[in-house]
């Protein structure tokens, strides 16, 4: 039988990858041999460009982690705590509402497939410019199909991001994670092992929705006229539902011996992964495979992308008792073959034997050292005379502008869509710098961020992938929780073009340095590359999900002010950075210059001195300076709570930098306090011990945010007026 | 007497650990899971129909559960003169079942809200509101479909028989458009039926039993429930 190089190359696989799969045979392979080949070693599912450098990465941390097949941890007491963050851009980008709804269900599964019950979700997205209607179709969509899913399926979308850039037209970005809880000796692996066990195939029936997903789709940029909307898979958050009170379920009855998502490259992954973790072969009969398309072909089911779908490896004797609580949630679960000690991958179909592969062939994909160089705009961009530009006259207008702008405007518009109180663990509810969840039963809470400034990346790729870093744990450290791990999305562009990888690979070694500081590893990730249009790449994009754990969450802190005359302080320094921010940005049009500078000891100090001021129930708010800088992050303070906006007085800025660099520079390392005046004389001593600078900048009070300089009000606004270009309309 | 609580578990329900977390380890009374095939409600003295997407709201939100076997059970519980409160999709399934008056629109923001939202008590002589003491209470919504909908003599036969239990205003009290927040007839947010022993809801009190959670607004409910099974 031979193929034809159209075949293996329109299955994305080159030449040498073809060949090299020949060498492993030993003969030519079978359609349906090649087609498992080409998802397996696709890069969505292979890492065959970034696995070198994700090793940088640290896996240590101050608790005991856990790095599994399909998601990571920590260990906490007797909790595990697991949980990552996964791309699904461009399904979306085709098909907005299920290109969404499916990368939502998608890492939920990856979490239950542990064991845990997921407790929590989060979306970083990203979108062009919203003045273009294809990009408010997108928002729109994208937003539905979150709702749509993450409502059903009762677990509680909890926090996220949302940024707009021109660079991400034509290639949106969605990434979800999901964070689940199990106690620490029930969690299973994506394993088969055993010979005579059975293998099971639970959920949703197979069709041909989402064929050429991720080896197709994911693996590939986006080009002018292409028609991919088949290539996306179809949710349905209530079969989904089912299946984790089905899983969990029978996880409790110890008939399980392994356990996996059938996701990206389905079914050919999760046999083939799951043979290779347990060093073992698998044999499964596709005949038995419940469809819902007629005439299927063998390498189709193999290769469908179909959702709601879970490979269960089951100890012989014990079908029948889980076969019974899966029907009992109306689920498929048919026993589709067995575990096999010959290390092979074997598919038949009606009994004739259509692919046979060696696991770990599948598994162990080349890996390839792109080569890289640093692109011409990294030196040109760095260029820029602040000098140049005129200073603002009306302050109060730029104040207004900056909080109207689409990336520092509330979102509540999106999260009020979103269930985020199911499961009633929200302590702190989204819209503070962090949202927390209490574990019942104790006082521990954990709390959730997500972070990564893409202009920065793509102006400084190093160092705003150690931003991305600092600001996610500054974050969580503003809401009195501890870092503890972190997963990532990395983003990017085509890898196989030097100046992409380049990005990629300085974004890699600034996450790696700045986890690696801060003693926070890296537990799980995904990697989306390809991420171009036909108008060029995004900006580089790792986003940063990061958790933390509160001991006592009735100590937790949310950003905005509290009580009249609490006195406001700000934690850190002011310096004249202005490259890269969201004011020249939005007020000058200037997209340059050289990101804040981040010095990781003294963020860590920064954090130290929150953290205690915290513990020690010293403070009423905190909140960090990001975008827009310290008069955002003030005014935030005082309108952020809907139910309560409060005033505040500023009168001590007595810096000598430019008013606007001073106002609405984005200096990394910065939190803004209040607290009541007696704690005040504590608080400085704490910040002294850790060497943090300290100031009194102003009082909380009243119904207006008044900020002066030198006896002059520079800003001068009613609550209301703040609020109102904040909690702007999107769509 | 300890009241013995039953929360029915529909394929798709997703607040039903909650509302068995509030029942069990707030309130300390007895609860029990009950899976929508059953159909002995025999030793249950108030039966919980919880929120969430009972058969992925496919068709019409409650459309499909109304046809579960308990539904029938639960009919002959509602006769008796016992005790079934509806939380969101279940007050959507107790319209779908008849044993409510009225129905559910699509919110008319035409999009999911899930928020802190003030809703008035207006008629605290019922099991559910005995132990009212604010009138207007904070609790959340969460829902797509919470736009209730009923005729004018509908209407009119719930205000003259008081079955409108709660209804949305501002944080003063204040019954006007700009706090419904999905456009539901009169602001209407809670019914009971004409003998009171059937309630439904679009507010979730469960999610409202512990301030850390924001608001503990939702226990007078619960007790109220409590409290009137004991004195009968």
């Amino acid at each position: 039988m031979s193929i034809a190089t159209e075949i293996y190359q329109s299955l994305g696989l080159s030449k040498k990858e073809y060949e090299k799969i020949i060498s492993l045979l030993g003969r030519e392979p079978t359609i349906t041999e090649l087609t498992m080949f080409s998802v397996e070693w696709s890069e969505h599912c292979g890492y065959l460009r970034s696995r070198n450098w994700l090793r940088l990465f640290p896996r240590q941390g101050k608790y005991p982690i856990l790095v599994g097949e399909d998601a990571g941890g920590v260990i906490v007491d007797d909790l595990a705590i697991v949980f990552k963050m996964e791309s699904h851009n461009h399904p979306s980008q085709v098909e907005p509402k299920q290109g969404a709804a499916t990368g939502v269900g998608g890492i939920i599964r990856d979490i239950f497939t542990c064991g845990a019950r997921p407790i929590a979700l989060l979306d970083s997205l990203r979108f062009g410019n919203l003045s273009e209607p294809y990009n408010r179709y997108l928002l729109n969509g994208v937003v539905d199909g979150i709702q749509f899913y993450g409502n059903c399926v009762g677990v509680p979308t909890v926090g996220g991001e949302i940024y707009f850039e021109d660079s991400y037209t034509g290639n949106c970005l969605v990434n979800v994670m999901c964070v689940g809880l199990a106690k620490k000796d029930r969690l299973v692996r994506a394993v088969a092992k055993g010979t005579g066990n059975l293998i099971m195939y639970v959920g949703a029936s197979t069709g041909r929705d989402g064929i050429g997903g991720c080896s197709i789709l994911a693996s590939k940029e986006f080009k002018e006229g292409e028609e991919k909307r088949p290539t996306v898979q179809i949710g349905d958050p209530f079969m989904e539902k089912c299946l984790i009170e089905a899983t969990l379920e029978a996880l409790s009855t110890d008939s399980i011996v392994g356990i996996k998502d059938m996701g990206a490259a389905g079914l050919t992954c999760a046999t083939s992964e799951m043979a290779a973790s347990g060093n073992c072969g698998v044999e499964i009969e596709l005949d038995y495979v419940p469809r819902r398309e007629k005439d299927m072909q063998p390498w189709e089911v193999m290769m469908s992308e179909s959702q709601e779908r879970m490979l269960v490896c089951v100890k012989s004797g014990k079908e029948n008792d889980v076969a019974k609580i899966f029907h009992k949630w109306g689920l498929n679960a048919i026993v589709i073959g067995k575990v096999t000690d010959d290390g092979i991958v074997r598919i038949k179909d009606k009994g004739d034997v259509v692919a046979e592969i060696k696991a770990n062939f599948l598994t162990q994909p080349p890996i390839y050292d792109m080569p890289y160089s640093e692109p011409a705009y990294f030196m040109e961009l760095k260029k820029l005379d602040i000098n140049t530009l005129a200073e603002p006259k009306d302050y109060n207008d730029i104040l207004c502008k900056l909080l109207s702008s689409f990336n520092i405007a509330s979102k509540e518009w999106v999260y009020h869509q979103y269930d985020h109180m199911v499961q009633t663990n929200t302590v702190i509810l989204p819209g503070s710098d962090a949202a927390v969840l209490r574990i019942k039963g104790s006082k521990k809470a954990i709390a959730l961020t997500t972070n990564c400034n893409g202009r920065y990346c793509y102006l400084n790729p190093y160092l705003g992938s150690q931003i991305a870093v600092a600001e996610s744990a500054r974050n969580l450290v503003c809401s009195g929780a501890e870092p503890l791990a972190v997963t990532d999305c990395l983003n990017f562009g085509n890898p196989e073009k030097p100046e992409r990888f380049w990005q990629f690979k300085n974004c890699v070694e600034g996450i790696a340095t700045a986890c690696r500081f801060f003693g926070i590893p890296v537990v799980s990730g995904n990697v989306s590359f390809y991420n171009e249009n036909p108008q060029g790449a995004i900006y580089p994009t790792p986003t940063i999900g990061m958790l933390g754990i509160i001991e006592d969450y009735t100590k937790a802190v949310t950003q905005y002010f509290k009580n009249n005359s609490d006195i406001i302080v700000l934690l850190g320094d002011c310096k004249e950075e202005l490259g890269g921010s969201e004011y020249l940005k939005e007020i000058h049009s200037i997209i340059r210059g050289e990101v804040p500078q981040l010095d990781l000891e003294k963020e860590i100090a920064l954090h130290n001195t929150v953290l205690e001021c915290i513990r020690k129930g010293l403070i009423s708010s905190a909140h960090d300076c990001s975008e827009g800088g310290l008069i955002v992050a003030i005014a935030e303070s005082c309108i952020s709570n809907n139910e309560k906006l409060i005033g505040a007085r500023i009168d001590n800025l007595d810096y000598s930098i430019r008013l606007d660099a001073l106002f609405f520079g984005e200096t990394q390392s910065r939190v803004i306090i209040s607290c009541r005046k007696d704690n005040l004389s504590i608080i400085e001593a704490i910040a002294n011990k850790n060497k943090v600078n300290f100031r009194v900048i102003g009082e909380v009070g009243g119904k207006r945010l008044v900020i002066t300089k030198n006896n002059e009000k520079i800003i001068n606004l009613s609550l209301e007026k703040l609020s109102r270009c904040w909690r702007r309309k999107f769509i | 007497m300890r009241v013995n609580f039953g929360v029915v578990v529909f394929p798709g329900s997703n607040c039903d650990q909650d509302c068995f977390y509030v029942i069990k380890d707030v309130l300390n009374q007895p609860v029990k899971y009950i899976w929508h095939e059953e159909r002995d409600l025999e030793n249950f003295d108030c039966i919980v129909l919880p929120g969430g997407f009972s058969y992925g709201d496919y068709l019409r939100t409650g459309a499909i559960a109304r046809f579960s076997p308990i539904m029938s059970s639960l009919l002959e519980f509602a006769n008796k003169g016992k005790l079934i409160i509806g939380i969101c999709n279940g007050f959507q399934i107790l319209l779908e079942a008849g044993l409510l008056p009225g129905a559910m629109l699509r919110n008319r923001s035409l999009h999911f809200i899930c928020k802190y939202v003030y809703v008035k008590v207006e008629n605290t002589n019922t099991p559910y509101t005995l132990l009212c003491k604010k009138r207007i209470v904070k609790m959340p919504i969460a829902h797509n479909e919470g736009n209730y909908y009923i005729d004018e003599v509908g209407l009119a036969g719930l205000k003259n028989n008081a079955q409108i239990v709660l209804r949305y205003c501002s944080k003063k009290g204040e019954i006007v458009d700009d706090f419904n927040p999905n456009g539901a007839i009169s602001n209407i947010a809670g019914i009971v039926n004409k003998n009171g022993n059937v309630f439904g809801l679009m507010p979730h009190p469960e999610r409202c039993c512990e301030l850390e959670l924001g608001s503990n607004d939702g226990l007078f409910i619960f007790r109220s429930i409590i409290k009137w099974l004991k004195q009968k």
